[in-house]
Parts: structure tokens; C-alpha cells; sequence
């Protein structure tokens, strides 16, 4: 497959258009809801799966659902038209395929699910299926480590949200999130709210990369850029944000909530727009700017009057588009020039005169530039700011982040293309516009970024109203876009903004020649990143290096010793009677049992010869079987006996390998092995002896008694047990023993090589 | 260390083990036995002969890996608790089949039950045989 020729391995595929043609067919289908759901309605569609748990595949269609489910498959779109031309003759690319549609349809279930247990299986399909992406270019170390990285980070937060989802089951009563979403009240008042809070927004600060998790985000950049654009930009990171917009109706309104989102969120997002003035990567300069957008989303969250969730849900839906795009529109330039670097790209307007309109619509949009809908977004951010109760703080951070995305807009979608060309490479031509495949997305998404800015009451009704609703609870509680609003703060602090940004775009090369100073004094927590990793791959060494030293009696003094632990610390909180202990009536043929595995037991321990030891133990073994015999259970008895007989011949085999036991005077008396070995032994003795001293509750044995043969039709009680009343046991048990033959003949047969390759 | 006694003695315990394995797994549901009992029998057959005759007779004798046996006797039992699906029953449910059932007669029993017992059966011999083949093949 490898070896066809270029001419053919350019070619479109139906690994790289079947995609497309999914993500649009979903596109069309999900569109077909927009009059329901721009009316206030629900869709909803459910089917138990685990009802005892109360799991169920249930999925609901509301307006943050629907909005996210037209971005994730309508950007999904475009992204995968322009990646059947970016890796066309890639000799992986139906693997990239398949990994991203099952990306968009993990993220998509994301959006939709309404059980929270549903909800949890597809945040975690979306980490894994992003760890694929990520780490696609699997030949490269650091795309490995990036992949790594991010799917430790977001997992590990996802399963700091599982509690907290399971714990907002049991306050609430059910998983369904539409009947959550109604007790808001309850989980408020619940004494586990703080923890609920604590885990949840773990979940969401990891996988939409808040400050102090950030630092995946800009290494996941190692993923082909179509990726970056979709999962980095539009969708996944979204994911976080998207969950704490659910849990908002549930959750948000205390103060708890409040301030962590806002200084959570406006740090992230202060934070990250210094460092996106650092890049000279175009594409690492965007994935700042992409934390910067999430820290604005999230801090908007915390907020509850209108104007603030209006802007979230403007400011969502225009960073999808404009981001994507300005990916995108990166990716062309790549594709076409071969470098993404800033400080050498000039000029290429001339050669890519659509691919230069398109990023420029974008990054007009970016800076929040009138009439675009960016512009009605910043404009309702900083009205909603100014009504929040953290007022000082979002106006601050909101502004801070405005201005410099403007610069950055310049950075990197004006300067490349208008900015001079002098630092270009003048042997490496430019090969001159992008396919169609690939500028038709960025020119989409730019040209809705201008068309919905001037008709904003159309994006209004689709998806800003509907999403606030879902938010709120009410459609007629979201605020209506209008690009001119008259004279009023929030248009003086744009004005603001855009001069701020035009003096930092200007000042741009030295504030980062400033900021790589700093940069070198400061430590970076990918650093320290490494650091715990190494130091925690270290710990678990040492850690597997005591445990597991190769050592059999080690290993039989770890498993036995915490046996008896655990035997005698419920022993001293059990307290049972043992004045009640009486000793069996031990007749004649009991003693001569006895007798026979003790005389096995001292033999074994007497002799210097494998054979007669393992010998020895077989007779215990079978002292063991007649005890079963005696009192009425021939399974156990005969399984006993077959068990010991196999033992011996195992035994006898794996001897044959060991070298023969050293002569008894060089053994030195080990009577701390003594004492270990009756501690074991009596701890096992007492627990049974107090077990058996109570009556037994004979509702299980009577039970089977009566219904193995009407319902089993067996009368062998055990058996049926076995192969009906618990087969699911069985099942696991015998896969267990399936596995540990597997596991044995690996590990002896790797032996073998080893002993192999070195003869 | 081929014994000829060994050998010759074999020949006819072998195939009593055998068919006694299959014996124990038939009536394990009404008297003792069952697969496990009959798998752990049926392998030591197996164990006998690749004692006296060596691992590489038995391998050939049983045609497939035992390795094999064992995964193919994993795929019955999970099969074996497919079968209840279709009656909307839960995972595992035993489904009986009557062959020539009449009034006052039960006639001739057939169950998912059994397919079950005879999965843990080859598991259970497939296991064994896998890891003292490994073991014995090691020493040769």
C-alpha cells in the first residue's frame, strides 16, 4: 500500500471523503432539530442499559446542546474536507480517519448525553480517541510525550470527575441531567456540594486546560494542524467548558463557584495571552490564544445575570469559527511554504490571496473589530462583566485578554500575509494557493464570522437564545445581539481595547524579546511535569523493586503475613465470644487424618530431597481431601485430589530445573520462620473455630436445595451452582485461569529465548 | 527417559482417563463431577501420555495448541450466556431443551448449561496442558 506512486498517492480516497460525507449527513440531520429547539423545545430519546444502576443510554437535544452538536459536526466538516487534501497519500490516513470520526462521534455523544454515567463514558472516549490524534505521528518522541502528557492530565482529571458525578447521583436521586438541572436547591444545600464542586471542576479546569493544567494544551500542538484546528480549538477543549455550562443550573450561584471560576478563568486567560505574544510558532501563538478564549468562557461561568451567559455563549460560538479558521488558514501556510515561523513569513497575500482573506475575516473577528461577530461578543462581555459581583476582576482580565488577542490577530493572520516578506526564504518558492479543499473551511468560517455579525439575530435564534436557555431556564432571558448599542461603557472599553492592542501589536518584537527573558528565570511547569513523572516512575520502582524482588519466600511472607494481619485485627474488632468455642467430637478416623498430614508436613520439612518434599506435600494434600470426603462434599474432595496430583507433577517438572537442596548443616535453624508460620496457622485456626462456634445461616444452602432441580434441573448442587446459579463467577474464573496459563507460557517460553540468544 | 512399562501402561490409561474425563463432565450436573472435575482429569490423560511418550506425541495427538483449547472453551461459555438474550432473558440464563419430551417422560436434555460446562472443561484441560507443556519443553 506504501509504494504507490505520488501521482496516485495525492489523490482523494474514500478514507479521506467517507468522513466527510458522515460529519455532513450529521450536520443536515442535528440542523433539521433548529425550529424545535429555537422554540424552546427538548428532544429526548432513551433506553435502559443498566437499570438496576440507573444508567441509561439516554440522550437529550437542548439549545448548549444543539449549539455544540452543530459546531462539533459542522466544523467537523470542513476540518475533515480539508484534511482529505492535507493527508492525502499519507500512508496512514484511513487510520487518521477513523480516528477522528470516532472523535467527532465521542464528542457528539459528549454533548448529547443526558445520563451523567453516559456522560462520563464519552468524556473519557473523547480523551483517548484525542490521545490517538495527538500522538498520530507516532515515529516522533515528542508527539509520543505530548500525547502522553495529555491524556494523563485530562484522564486523570476525568476520573476525579467520576466521583463527583456519582456523588451528585446519590444527592439528586437519579443520573438524568434534565431532572438535575431542576435540583439546583438540593445539591446547593447538600453538605457534599463543596466536594461535588471540588471534583467537577477538576474534570473540567484538566480537559479545558485552566491554569495550573495548561501546559498540555500547547504540547498537544504535535498533532497534525486539521487536529489542532478540531480538538484544539472547536471541540474538545471545549469539553470542560461545556460541562461546567451543564452543571450551571445545578451548581453555580454561590460564592464558591463564583470566585473559583473568575480567578481560575481570568488567570488562565491573562496568563495565557502574555505567553500567545511569546510564540513565533504561528500555530503554538493560536493555542495560547485558544486557553486565552477557554479561561474567558470559564470565567464567564461563574457569573449568572443574562448579559454574561449571553456573551459565554457568543463568545463560544465565535471562537469556534474564527479559530478554526485561523488553524486552518496556519495549516495552508504551512502546507504551502513550509514553515509556520512569524518572524520569517511576509507577503503571501500576493500568492494566497484567498487563504489571506479568509484568516483576515478571522482575524478581524479575533480582535473584535466592527461589524463582526466577534465585535457583538466583546461588546456583551464587558456589559456582562460590569453586572457581575466580580466586576473589578472580569473587566480586568476581560480587557487585559482583548487587547492583546488583538495584537496577536495581527501577529498572526496580518503580518504574514502583508507584513514584509524580507525575512523570506527567496530559494524556496511559494507554491502558490492551497487547494480548494483546503482554503474552503477557513473561508466558510471566516465569511460567518461577517455575515452573522451583520445579521446577529439570525445566530440569535439558532443557537445564542436557545443556549442561554438551557443555562437560565429561559429562552426570553438572553440578551439581543445588535452590533450598535449607542454610546456606552462597553463601547468605550472596546475603543479602549483596540487602541491598547494596536500599541502592543506595534510593540510586539520587543515585548517578546522582553518576555523570553523572563521566560529563562522562570520555571515552566511542563518542566516540572517531567519532574513528576520521573520522580513518581522512581517512587514506583522502588516501590515494584521491594515488592516484587524476585524472592519467593518474599513473596509468600507479603501474601501470608497480611493474611494473618487482617485475620487478627478483625479478630480484636470482631471481639467474638470464644468462651463459646467448643472443640469438635474428634472421633478415631479424624485423629488418623491428623496424624497422616502431620507426619506429610514434618517430612517435608525433614528432607533434602525435592521429590520426597513434593512427594510429601501431595500427602497433605490428600489428608486435606479425605477431611472433605468425611464430612459429605465429594466435589471439593475429588477437585482436591486432582488439584494435588497435577501439583506434584507440576512440581516435578519445574524441579527438574532447580538445583538440589543445600545439605542441612549449611542451613542455619531459621526459627523466625517458625514463629511465623504457626502465627499464620493459628490466626487461621482461631477465625474458624469462632466462625463455627455461631449457627450457621442456612438460608443460601436451603435455598439452592430446593431450587436446583425444579429451576436447574440438576441435583448436584454444587455443579449447578457453578455452571447456573453463578455462572457469571465461573465465567471470571475460569477466564482467570485461561489468563494465567497464558501469562505462565509467555513468561517460560520468554525464558527460554533468553537462554537462547545467549548460547 | 523412555520407561517401555510406561509406555505400554499408557496405552490403556490414557484413553480410560480420557473417556472418564468425558464421563465425569456428562454427569457433573446430577452426581459429582463436572467440567472443571472432568478437565482437570481429562489433562492429566494428557500429562500421562507426554509423560511416557514426550510433549511432542501429545501436541500431535491433540492437533491444536492447548492454548487454543483454552480460548475456544472461554468462547463457549460467553457464548453460552448469549443464548438467553433472545429470550430477553439476563446474561447467562440457563436455556433447556426437551429432546422427545412427553407426558410423564423428560426426555433427552440439551442446555446452555452444558455448552457452559464443557467451556470450563476445555479452559480448565487447555490451561494445564499449556502450562506443563511450557514447563516440560523448557527442560528438554
Amino acid at each position: 500500500m506504501g509504494s504507490s506512486d505520488t501521482a496516485d498517492a495525492r489523490a482523494l480516497s474514500v478514507a479521506g471523503l467517507l468522513p466527510c460525507a458522515i460529519s455532513l449527513a450529521l450536520f443536515l440531520w442535528l440542523s433539521g432539530f433548529i425550529p424545535e429547539i429555537a422554540a424552546g423545545e427538548t428532544v429526548r430519546y432513551a433506553t435502559p442499559w443498566v437499570p438496576s444502576l440507573g444508567v441509561a443510554l439516554s440522550f437529550v437535544l437542548d439549545g448548549l446542546g444543539l449549539t455544540f452538536a452543530l459546531l462539533i459536526t459542522g466544523i467537523g466538516f470542513l476540518v475533515m474536507l480539508y484534511s482529505a487534501k492535507y493527508l492525502a497519500g499519507h500512508i496512514h490516513h484511513t487510520r487518521f480517519s477513523v480516528y477522528l470520526t470516532a472523535f467527532m462521534l465521542s464528542m457528539l455523544g459528549l454533548v448529547l448525553a443526558d445520563n451523567l454515567i453516559l456522560l462520563f463514558v464519552f468524556w473519557e472516549l473523547t480523551t483517548v480517541t484525542s490521545f490517538l490524534l495527538i500522538g498520530f505521528s507516532h515515529n516522533n518522541p515528542d508527539s509520543r510525550r505530548s500525547a502522553l502528557q495529555a491524556m494523563l492530565v485530562t484522564a486523570g482529571g476525568g476520573l476525579s470527575m467520576l466521583p463527583g458525578l456519582l456523588l451528585i447521583g446519590s444527592v439528586a436521586g437519579t443520573y438524568e441531567l434534565s431532572e438535575i438541572r431542576a435540583m439546583g436547591g438540593i445539591l446547593r444545600d447538600s453538605t457534599y456540594y463543596l466536594p461535588i464542586l471540588i471534583l467537577i471542576l477538576c474534570g473540567a479546569f484538566t480537559k479545558s486546560a485552566q491554569v495550573p493544567f495548561h501546559f498540555w494544551l500547547p504540547n498537544a500542538m504535535a498533532a497534525p494542524t486539521p487536529v489542532s484546528a478540531y480538538l484544539h480549538s472547536a471541540t474538545m477543549v471545549k469539553g470542560g467548558v461545556y460541562l461546567l455550562a451543564r452543571m450551571h443550573p445545578s451548581l453555580s450561584g454561590t460564592d464558591v463557584w463564583m470566585w473559583t471560576l473568575a480567578i481560575f478563568g481570568a488567570v488562565t486567560a491573562v496568563f495565557a495571552s502574555v505567553l500567545s505574544l511569546r510564540q513565533t510558532d504561528l500555530k503554538l501563538a493560536l493555542a495560547y490564544t485558544t486557553l486565552m478564549a477557554l479561561g474567558t468562557l470559564v470565567m464567564f461561568l461563574s457569573a449568572s445575570n443574562a448579559y454574561a451567559i449571553t456573551a459565554m455563549a457568543t463568545f463560544l460560538v465565535v471562537h469556534s469559527f474564527y479559530k478554526a479558521a485561523l488553524f486552518l488558514a496556519v495549516g495552508c501556510i504551512d502546507h504551502q511554504t513550509g514553515t509556520r515561523d512569524a518572524r520569517i513569513l511576509g507577503g503571501l497575500w500576493r500568492k494566497m490571496p484567498i487563504t489571506a482573506l479568509a484568516a483576515g475575516l478571522a482575524a478581524l473577528s479575533m480582535a473584535g473589530v466592527p461589524p463582526f461577530l466577534g465585535f457583538i461578543a466583546k461588546e456583551f462581555l464587558y456589559k456582562g462583566a460590569l453586572e457581575a459581583p466580580t466586576m473589578l476582576l472580569l473587566v480586568g482580565a476581560a480587557f487585559a485578554a482583548s487587547a492583546m488577542m488583538f495584537a496577536v490577530a495581527g501577529i498572526v493572520a496580518f503580518k504574514p500575509f502583508y507584513g514584509s516578506g524580507k525575512a523570506m526564504d527567496p530559494d524556496k518558492p511559494v507554491d502558490g494557493e492551497a487547494p480548494w479543499f483546503m482554503f474552503f473551511g477557513p473561508l466558510v468560517l471566516g465569511v460567518a464570522g461577517i455575515a452573522f455579525g451583520l445579521a446577529p439575530h439570525v445566530i440569535e435564534s439558532i443557537s445564542i437564545a436557545p443556549t442561554v436557555g438551557s443555562l437560565l431556564g429561559d429562552l426570553s432571558q438572553a440578551k439581543h445581539l445588535h452590533l450598535w448599542a449607542g454610546v456606552n461603557t462597553a463601547l468605550i472599553l472596546s475603543l479602549l481595547t483596540f487602541a491598547t492592542g494596536f500599541v502592543i501589536y506595534a510593540l510586539h518584537l520587543r515585548i517578546r524579546a522582553g518576555l523570553e527573558k523572563l521566560a529563562e528565570t522562570t520555571p515552566d511547569s511542563d518542566v516540572l511535569w517531567d519532574k513528576l513523572l520521573a520522580s513518581s516512575e522512581a517512587g514506583m520502582t522502588r516501590f515494584t523493586n521491594f515488592i516484587q524482588n524476585g524472592v519467593l519466600k518474599r513473596y509468600l511472607t507479603t501474601v501470608f503475613g497480611t493474611l494473618a494481619i487482617f485475620l487478627a485485627i478483625s479478630l480484636i474488632l470482631g471481639r467474638p465470644n470464644l468462651a463459646e468455642v467448643s472443640f469438635p467430637n474428634v472421633e478415631l478416623k479424624h485423629w488418623s487424618i491428623f496424624v497422616l498430614t502431620i507426619m506429610g508436613v514434618a517430612l517435608v520439612l525433614a528432607t533434602r530431597s525435592r521429590i520426597v518434599a513434593i512427594a510429601s506435600l501431595g500427602v497433605v494434600g490428600i489428608g486435606v481431601a479425605l477431611i472433605f470426603i468425611m464430612f459429605g462434599a465429594p466435589d471439593v474432595a475429588i477437585t482436591q485430589l486432582l488439584v494435588e496430583t497435577l501439583a506434584v507433577v507440576l512440581f516435578a517438572l519445574a524441579s527438574l530445573r532447580l538445583p538440589g537442596l543445600p545439605k542441612r548443616d549449611e542451613v542455619p535453624r531459621r526459627w523466625g520462620d517458625l514463629v511465623f508460620a504457626c502465627f499464620v496457622g493459628g490466626m487461621i485456626m482461631i477465625v474458624l473455630l469462632a466462625d463455627t462456634a455461631g449457627s450457621f445461616n442456612l438460608a443460601l444452602t436451603q435455598y439452592f436445595e430446593t431450587a436446583s432441580y425444579p429451576d436447574a434441573y440438576g441435583r448436584n448442587i454444587v455443579n449447578v451452582i457453578l455452571v447456573d446459579f453463578r455462572a457469571v463467577d465461573t465465567f471470571g474464573e475460569i477466564s482467570v485461569v485461561a489468563i494465567a496459563a497464558l501469562s505462565a507460557v509467555a513468561l517460560l517460553r520468554q525464558r527460554i529465548r533468553v537462554r537462547g540468544s545467549r548460547s | 527417559m523412555k520407561s517401555i512399562i510406561l509406555i505400554a501402561a499408557s496405552r490403556v490409561i490414557v484413553p480410560l482417563l480420557l473417556i472418564f474425563s468425558v464421563y465425569m463432565l456428562w454427569r457433573g450436573h446430577n452426581e459429582p463431577g463436572g467440567g472443571f472435575i472432568g478437565g482437570l482429569i481429562g489433562a492429566l490423560g494428557f500429562v500421562v501420555y507426554a509423560i511416557s511418550s514426550g510433549t511432542e506425541a501429545v501436541r500431535e495427538a491433540l492437533r491444536v495448541k492447548p492454548e487454543y483449547i483454552a480460548m475456544a472453551g472461554l468462547a463457549m461459555a460467553l457464548l453460552s450466556g448469549f443464548m438467553s438474550l433472545p429470550f430477553n432473558e439476563d446474561f447467562l440464563t440457563g436455556q433447556w431443551l426437551f429432546i422427545g419430551a412427553s407426558e410423564g417422560e423428560k426426555g433427552f436434555p440439551l442446555s446452555s448449561v452444558l455448552l457452559f460446562d464443557i467451556g470450563v472443561y476445555a479452559v480448565v484441560m487447555g490451561s494445564v496442558l499449556a502450562i506443563v507443556f511450557a514447563l516440560e519443553e523448557e527442560v528438554e
